[in-house]
């Protein structure tokens, strides 16, 4: 499990050195958040409404943003080559970096996404569910995003057709990650729009290594 | 044992090369040879198992490669037109990292000493991107050298090195040899190996 552990300090090592490719993303989110409020005017009950569905998209389109740079750098240096021929494995290297993804792009939106929800006036209880909701979704988004990622490697304007193909998996997530907070400001309770949430996220996290690993193989033949 | 049986190539409609096998025993060498585009990247790459080949198959220590690869990865080092290092990492950082992928610890005297063979002293902490091209490629065969594989698979491991680079590198190859390595190598030069067996293959259309 060395290889494993390696491979996630090396991409936040290099994150840390290239600052702005993670900031950018976080930035993307911020400017989304912010310019809501201010283009749709000081309406409480409006924003209060429309905050779940906004805080999402800018969530899953920030994700979006540095899914095609996952796998590319690799790529490029050869590192790709030496992580498929690694005794470690593909697939544990891969879940490596999908983690190490996680970490720079989804764990900044479940801390930032409280702040950002104050613009919206949203309740302290439904930021809470929220976050909840970000922490178990952002994770899907990740791991499907990157099958994409793998899947488009190397293909020229493979920026567009990883949005083609990524978005509508993205949907679901999307739906009860939203749903959570409008369930719970409703007063009906958001255990079934987690669960749901958590299924996905056990499956994808699971199966998503799987499928990056095969298509990555096909990427270096 | 490294043997390769009836490996084949294609590209398009054409046969880059047909029916190619070898057996390789503990320290002996294989050079590749052939003219720019006559498949020698190929072959390499099918050896080391990153590309398929649409007949035979490749066996390590008796085993198909395909089956088993871990066992032949822990064994295998394979150096490609790109180097697989990180230009935002130092020399050293990007060694620690290629060892714990191959699953090994990086002793840090056999590391500094390689670099220090190669002439890289005092450049082991700077990143990657501050070094010149050879330098770079330097560090990459400080891999080789610090790290344990009996299969040694280069692809033009010559190029972009001077004079003082290259005789570090034929005496890590000998000293692998030596030592019951294997090593499959491709290079438009002819180098001396040697008393070490050793063989020619040469590619044509």
């Amino acid at each position: 499990m060395n290889g494993f552990w390696s491979l996630i300090r090396r991409d936040l090592t290099l994150a840390v050195r290239h600052k702005t490719e993670v900031l950018t993303g976080l930035f993307f989110m911020v400017v989304v958040a912010s310019l809501f409020p201010l283009a749709m005017g000081p309406e409480m009950a409006l924003l209060k409404r429309m905050a779940p569905g906004v805080l999402w998209i800018g969530a899953m389109l920030s994700t979006l943003l540095g899914l095609p740079r996952l796998f590319e750098g690799d790529w490029r240096d050869g590192s790709l080559e030496q992580m498929a021929l690694s005794p470690v494995g593909l697939v544990p290297l891969v879940c490596a970096k999908i983690v190490a993804h996680w970490i720079l792009s989804g764990l900044p939106l479940v801390l930032l996404a409280p702040l950002l929800s104050l613009q919206f006036d949203l309740p302290t209880g439904l930021q809470g569910t929220l976050m909840l909701g970000l922490l178990l979704g952002t994770p899907v988004l990740s791991s499907l995003g990157a099958i994409g990622a793998a899947l488009t490697l190397g293909v020229r304007g493979g920026g567009v057709l990883l949005s083609l193909l990524v978005l509508p998996l993205f949907v679901p997530v999307l739906v009860f990650g939203t749903g959570a907070i409008e369930a719970q400001a409703a007063g009906l309770g958001v255990q079934a729009h987690v669960s749901v949430l958590l299924a996905m996220l056990l499956l994808s996290v699971f199966l998503s290594p799987f499928a990056c690993a095969a298509a990555l193989k096909v990427a270096l033949d | 044992m490294f043997e390769a049986r009836v490996l084949s190539a294609q590209k398009g409609e054409q046969w880059l090369f047909e029916d190619i096998g070898f057996k390789l025993p503990g320290g002996a060498w294989l050079q590749v040879q052939g003219d720019n585009g006559s498949g020698k990247t190929t072959l390499l790459r099918i050896l080391a198992g990153l590309s398929r080949s649409p007949t035979g198959e490749v066996l390590w220590g008796g085993q198909n490669t395909r089956d088993e690869p871990q066992e032949f990865h822990r064994a295998l080092m394979y150096l490609g037109h790109q180097l697989g290092l990180k230009e935002e990492l130092s020399a050293l950082e990007n060694l620690t990292v290629a060892a714990h992928l191959a699953e090994q610890d990086l002793a840090l005297d056999k590391a500094l000493h390689a670099l220090r063979e190669l002439g890289l002293e005092g450049r082991a902490h700077l990143p990657l991107r501050v070094l010149s091209q050879g330098q770079k490629r330097r560090v990459a065969l400080a891999k080789l050298m610090s790290l344990q594989a009996r299969l040694w698979i280069l692809d033009e491991p010559f190029v972009a090195l001077d004079a003082k680079g290259l005789a570090a590198l034929l005496l890590a190859m000998q000293t692998h040899l030596r030592c019951g390595g294997l090593l499959i190598y491709t290079s438009h030069q002819s180098v001396d190996m040697g008393a070490h067996p050793g063989w020619t293959l040469r590619l044509t259309r």
